[in-house]
């Protein structure tokens, strides 16, 4: 008899630990997979709101979304032909990325970005800082960044900032109320 | 009705989203529990985002005045 409420307690008790390491916390997670400055902004306008919400912000670059992360300034030298092909034709940081629609040879993306600093909204630059500032964790991609040639080395200096695969992020994603992809 | 006293005047006019939720949230750790804000804002959107703010945040909207274009908030911080 008592043995067999021992074992339904120890039963009882490993269910627990399970539902435990499952639980959704207050946390978003996010792939940013578009180099689009439309989406772009989107992602960290949702981001840095999330922060002010009291959500934990994880934020996953992959593909496109990668080259948002260069630093403009940093030259690698190194690299294959394809990886010198990609580094000269992907932007190289928040600073050069395009418009989704509209870019009209950069003319739409150019007014785009006048009109958001009249309006005062803040630019891919200053949400990535503010971002950093606020806490958000960024993930790559690091099969993103060996497909296009990216090192390590000419990549931003963010305040948290982990290179890794899928399976963090679906870990993260796993503990996450909010998934997005953008 | 009984004048709220304010213990922190932010003014976040011409900040459009999501300035005006990021500030707060970072201007209500500077005040003591029980004390209160007026956000000051010119978002429209501010309407409908401080109160959903303020219930995930476990915060209080005391009361909100409209006029001119202008939106002030009075938020108390509630924990």
């Amino acid at each position: 008899m008592e043995e067999e409420l021992q074992n339904q307690i120890a039963g009882l008790k490993a269910q627990l630990e399970n539902l435990a390491v499952n639980q959704a916390e207050n946390k978003i997670s996010m792939i940013v997979f578009s180099g689009d400055l439309d989406k772009a902004l989107a992602a960290f306008v949702i981001a840095t709101g999330a922060v002010a919400m009291g959500l934990e912000v994880v934020m996953f670059f992959t593909f496109w979304g990668t080259p948002l992360l260069r630093d403009k300034l940093k030259k690698v030298a190194g690299k294959d032909m394809m990886g010198a092909m990609f580094g000269t034709m992907l932007p190289k940081g928040t600073g050069q990325v395009k418009l989704s629609k509209m870019n009209m040879a950069g003319m739409g993306t150019a007014m785009m970005k006048s009109l958001m600093k009249k309006k005062n909204v803040a630019s891919l630059e200053q949400m990535l800082e503010m971002a950093g500032e606020l806490g958000v964790k960024i993930f790559v991609c690091e099969m993103s960044m060996d497909l296009m040639g990216f090192k390590r080395e000419e990549m931003i200096n963010y305040p948290d900032l982990t290179y890794c695969g899928v399976a963090k992020f679906l870990e993260e994603a796993m503990h996450s109320k909010i998934q997005l992809f953008i | 009705m009984e004048e709220i006293k304010v213990d922190k005047v932010m003014d976040l006019k011409g900040l459009p989203c999501p300035m005006p939720v990021v500030k707060v949230s970072k201007g209500i750790k500077e005040v003591q529990v029980g004390q209160v804000i007026e956000a000051i804002t010119t978002d429209p959107g501010a309407l409908a985002d401080f109160p959903a703010w303020a219930r995930t945040s476990g915060n209080e909207i005391l009361k909100t005045d409209q006029g001119d274009g202008v939106i002030k908030i009075y938020i108390k911080r509630d924990k």
